[in-house]
């Protein structure tokens, strides 16, 4: 018996609580990751700086990410008088929202088929599937800039006026040659749709598209650390100084929101990039979930292990890297692509 | 320029191997300073009282201005320091203090553990400075 694909018209009630169940594991993975990630990269960083890190709360301070959500729950808030109340409050979720809602649609496995009422249905582990994947990640990856911009504007200060301009141009910067990067990899496959992409690459490891797109692999690498300023990219911070940037004027929980949404959108980057490059969850194990996890762990320690390594660049090196050097090669890596596609038909 | 980046990658790498961290976990152990290391100022006493003659060498020569002498003299006829502060707020522990005394009377402990909740806890009298270890 081949299972129907599950869908709202087929199996409401199931397709309800289905949807319910892998909305609730992803974003409850995601944020569990995104709170030990903090821990992970303070222990890292720490070991690669011969130190040790937090060792105080819990085995090794692995309570430390709830004893700091307590602390910061608990702290005092601050609200810069004259700052434009309602946008100050809505910029930290502004930033953090976009990232998590790009999470739908990676996909994290196989489909996994249910027997419901005598009927086979096949419930793809993906919360959902756009035929426009590419084009929405790309989409929420723009919104981000807004929360950042907003949150400099409405702080009521010049260092973080300056700070959220500079980190809008650069993010605008990057995600031109971010977007051309990906153009390449759906000129390869002809669809937009992330499933489709990963099963495009399913077959062995020498399908994953990191082979046929080492450049845009590349690019996409360089730009998605720029993108969610990762050092060395770290620009929106700080340039030399120590102010924060554009969260200068921020404290306590809506602080904290601004590096819930760094490390959601290392997430974020980290599942993009396995999906279009390295086979997303299928291959090399046999179990989905466990693959891209591993993928997305693996490119998570690799960005700590270069914040340890590298100091970051300057401003006017982070322009010319992007407009000069990525975005030409991007495009150079679409007419490429391009000519060698149009030549295989 | 991919050389020397993946040699830096190599040598951080190398630093997360276990056996590198060098942090000592401070409230729980604690490092012995060295004999020469400069921290909180002693009196030395001597017999009955402090070795201190009141000279007024070492208020003079300490650059942050921060030691305060009065003298006086006692049924022996011996001058003594009847208030003798250091603002340790004020203080740079150069240890010229130390330096400028005739009498050896006044040296400085590896006692780091300065902190306090209070300015006024900051100023060392005469007995608290006789009293350090
Ligand atoms: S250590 Fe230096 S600054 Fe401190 S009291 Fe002595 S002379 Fe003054
Ligand atoms: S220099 Fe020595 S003897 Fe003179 S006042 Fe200072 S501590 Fe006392």
């Amino acid at each position: 018996m081949t299972a129907e694909m599950l869908s709202l018209s087929n199996a409401p009630l199931l397709f309800i609580i289905a949807m319910a169940v892998k909305i609730l594991v992803v974003f409850g993975l995601t944020m569990g990751i995104v709170a030990y990630a903090t821990w992970v990269e303070r222990k890292v960083i720490g070991h690669m700086q011969t130190r040790l890190g937090p060792m105080l709360t819990g085995w090794h301070g692995l309570l430390q990410p709830i004893a700091d959500g307590i602390k910061l729950f608990f702290k005092e808030d601050i609200i810069p008088t004259q700052a434009s109340k309602i946008p100050f409050i809505l910029a930290p979720m502004m930033i953090l929202i976009p990232s998590l809602i790009t999470i739908a649609v990676v996909p994290f496995g196989s489909d996994l088929v249910v027997n419901f009422g005598g009927k086979a249905y096949a419930i793809p582990l993906q919360i959902t599937d756009l035929n426009i994947g590419i084009l929405y990640i790309l989409a929420m990856a723009g919104l981000g800039v807004y929360g950042i911009t907003l949150a400099g504007w409405s702080s009521n200060s010049k260092y973080s006026l300056l700070g959220g301009v500079r980190a809008s141009a650069q993010m605008i910067s990057y995600e031109l040659a971010a977007g051309l990067a990906i153009v390449a990899v759906f000129m390869l496959s002809e669809t937009l749709s992330l499933r489709e992409i990963v099963a495009l690459q399913s077959g062995s490891i020498l399908d994953w598209y990191i082979w046929k797109q080492p450049l845009a692999f590349l690019l996409f690498l360089i730009t998605g650390t720029a993108e969610i300023n990762r050092t060395p990219f770290d620009m929106p911070e700080a340039e030399s100084e120590l102010v924060s940037g554009f969260c200068t004027e921020y404290s306590s929980m809506k602080y904290a929101l601004f590096f819930m949404a760094e490390y959601a959108n290392m997430i974020v980057v980290a599942a993009i990039l396995s999906t279009l490059f390295l086979g997303g969850w299928s291959g090399p194990t046999p179990w989905g979930p466990v693959n891209l996890l591993g993928k997305i762990f693996s490119f998570m320690f690799f960005l700590m292990w270069i914040r340890a390594t590298f100091p970051r660049v300057r401003y006017d090196q982070l322009m010319k890297l992007g407009w000069k050097v990525l975005l030409p090669l991007a495009l150079a890596n679409i007419l490429v692509t391009g000519i060698v596609v149009v030549l295989q038909q | 320029m991919i050389k020397e980046f993946i040699q830096g990658l190599s040598i951080t790498f190398k630093h997360l191997l276990p056996g590198h961290s060098t942090t000592v976990q401070y409230p729980k152990v604690k490092l012995q300073p060295s004999e020469r290391f400069r921290g909180l100022h002693r009196l030395v006493p001597t017999q009955d009282r402090e070795k201190c003659v009141a000279c007024y060498l070492c208020p003079t020569v300490c650059p942050a201005k921060c030691i305060t002498v009065e003298s006086a003299e006692n049924e022996k006829g011996e001058k003594y320091p009847k208030v003798y502060q250091i603002d340790l707020l004020r203080c740079i522990f150069c240890g010229y203090c130390v330096e400028a005394c005739p009498v050896e009377a006044i040296e400085m402990t590896g006692n780091y553990e300065l902190a306090n909740y209070h300015r006024d806890d900051f100023v060392f009298d005469k007995q608290r400075l006789l009293n350090t270890k």
